[in-house]
């Protein structure tokens, strides 16, 4: 059942995997079709979004709506919980089936123990993690750019001969269109050839981690700590900043791993990619490490005692000054306006 | 309990040279170390080993400078080493990596677990583990941050973004796990020197048989096409002026202006 010989001509068309949970599909899949609709249309083929779950039949027209043509649907119990064998199976028999050129997955905690399952099965390459796609000069291939190492250095992967061209992409870097209600597509319904029995990991418990669920990557502000915060005092004042925006509370490598920040707050290379509306950089000085996830954000304001730090290379507005004075100062004048 | 953990040698510091003819990194002469999240991976070994008794093997592929990263895995404790080096393993993506690590383990034989850091500092792709796993048609527990096993079957923590699941399944099975999982230890003085008189066993592309064209960038799936420095965008930065309660209502003036606030 291994496509030995997978011929890229054969191949056609687009799918995306769709991570779903709590009722909804994961926000990286939409981004992924919005993204693979235009691919789609540079390569004149279809978009095929591959959704696996119980009870998810009614996020079909979500996912129409945001540029599918034609929605695979494997539901059934023993997808219910997501697992590693039973996604991988279903997955795999649909690719020998339907053979699409290109299958693109969110670069989240499922989607990277997945995708490359799904790759060594099927015999093809997997670029993880990619922060840029677009088709390459010959008209067919994917380029996948993806950022190595520490530095702002960036590679182009590509997998010429096997299909399909696998990639995972990270959360937040793709746009999210407006969906449109009146478009139409198809609903296929799944074989699915794998019982509970066959299934050797289970699911013993599941524990929902905090009250509050951390959503950066839909942020529509985030104020960011770096490592120019290192006191209780300083990051209680910045949480209160936050509240007072309604902001996520955002932090570079340093107070995460000081323990003053969870990591699910993390931003850059190590952490997430966001692209709020405003980004506030407190302290932070700029290291390309941090920058590569935020420097798509729309308005960028730094607030640095350095003026030679690199973040105001990036940001719209600066305020060279101590942290401590001005954040203390901008609390008071939001308190005042809001009273 | 017989154990295999799988480390990988990366780059110690970021200024790292890429062959541009291949667009695959040039290791030779830069100094490595250790993965510091295989640490994490050997550490549960170690002490699953402790509760369970057992071997456990560290494998790593690599060039020949990666035999400094296994003798530092045996200075923590494990019991033997293996380095897989050939010329013909070299620019292999996770794809050739992972095919690679599973010829060398169907050859050593009989284990219960295999164990593996979540991801590695260099590529973070994390796609070796579960691409193993494949390779060896075993079960995949990922991202662990506990692990027990008595014997028969084994259970972990895993961590997924907002959430933690308790998994289990039967042995053997391949783990990965997440760089807070716990403290690896740091070995003591002597245990480094006797690191040093152990052997490593080497095995290269003869010794492990199969197909030659899926090793190194023969093998790989994917390919590089360019490596190139990205350029950060840079903006047009203005100040704000004056003392810090003026500074704060002009940025505040600013959100309005925006529409943020």
């Amino acid at each position: 059942m291994t496509p030995e010989n997978a011929t890229p001509d054969v191949h056609r068309g687009i799918w995306v995997f769709i991570e779903q949970g709590e009722g909804k599909p994961a926000r990286v899949s939409l981004e992924l079709l919005c993204k693979g609709r235009v691919l789609a249309d540079q390569l004149d083929v279809d978009v095929t979004a591959i959704l696996i779950g119980h009870d998810v039949s009614n996020q079909v027209g979500e996912l129409i709506g945001y540029g599918a043509d034609e929605v695979i649907l494997a539901d059934s119990s023993v997808a219910k919980d997501y697992r590693t064998e039973v996604y991988t199976k279903i997955i795999a028999e649909q690719v020998l089936e339907k053979r699409p050129e290109i299958l693109l997955i969110g670069a989240t905690s499922v989607g990277r123990d997945l995708a490359p399952r799904v790759a060594a099965r099927l015999k093809t390459g997997c670029t993880s993690d990619c922060t840029g796609l677009a088709i390459d000069e010959s008209g067919r291939m994917i380029l996948a750019t993806k950022p190595f190492l520490g530095r702002n250095v960036m590679a182009d992967i590509i997998c010429p001969e096997k299909r399909p061209q696998m990639v995972t992409v990270r959360p937040g870097i793709m746009e999210l269109h407006k969906p449109d209600e009146t478009r139409k597509g198809n609903l296929i319904h799944a074989n699915i050839n794998i019982s509970e029995e066959d299934v050797e990991v289970k699911v013993l418990d599941t524990l929902i981690s905090g009250a509050h669920k951390v959503d950066l990557e839909g942020a529509e502000k985030i104020v960011a700590v770096g490592a120019g915060v290192d006191d209780e005092a300083g990051f209680e004042m910045l949480k209160e900043l936050a509240d007072l925006l309604g902001a996520e509370l955002g932090a570079t490598n340093l107070p995460v791993d000081a323990g003053w920040v969870s990591d699910e707050r993390k931003i850059g290379q190590t952490g997430k990619t966001v692209r709020p509306r405003l980004y506030m950089a407190c302290g932070i000085s700029g290291a390309v490490q941090h920058t590569v996830g935020m420097m798509n954000s729309e308005l960028i304001v730094a607030i640095n005692k350095d003026p030679k730090a690199e973040i105001f290379d990036l940001a719209d507005y600066g305020i060279v000054d101590d942290l401590y004075k001005v954040v203390p100062a901008i609390i008071s004048a939001l308190k005042g306006l809001k009273s | 309990m017989d154990i295999v953990v799988c480390i990988k040698q990366v780059p110690e510091t970021t200024h790292v040279d890429w062959n541009p003819e291949t667009g695959t990194l040039m290791r030779e002469g830069v100094p490595g170390v250790l993965n510091p999240n295989d640490k994490n991976a050997l550490e549960a070994g170690l002490q699953l080993k402790e509760r369970h008794g057992g071997m456990i093997t560290v494998v790593s592929m690599g060039p020949a400078q990666a035999e400094e990263a296994l003798r530092e895995a045996l200075s923590m404790g494990v019991d033997q080493a293996m380095l897989l080096t050939d010329p013909g393993f070299a620019g292999a993506d996770t794809w050739a990596t992972a095919h690679t690590l599973s010829l060398a383990l169907k050859k050593m034989g009989k284990f219960d677990l295999i164990l593996c850091g979540k991801e590695t500092a260099d590529a973070w792709t994390g796609q070796v583990g579960p691409q193993l796993a494949e390779f060896l048609s075993l079960p995949q527990l990922t991202y662990a941050t506990e692990i027990e096993s008595d014997g028969r079957a084994v259970r972990i923590k895993q961590r997924l973004e907002d959430r933690h699941r308790v998994l289990e399944c039967p042995l053997p099975a391949l783990v990965t796990f997440e760089r807070n999982a716990n403290r690896p230890r740091i070995p003591p003085m002597d245990k480094i020197m006797e690191a040093y008189q152990k052997e490593v066993v080497v095995w290269g592309a003869k010794d492990l048989g199969g197909d030659k064209g899926h090793f190194g960038l023969k093998g790989s799936p994917t390919q590089t096409r360019k490596v190139y420095i990205k350029k950060s965008e840079r903006r047009k930065v203005q100040f704000l002026e004056g003392e810090a309660e003026k500074k704060a209502q002009e940025f505040i003036q600013i959100l309005k202006q925006k529409n943020l606030f």
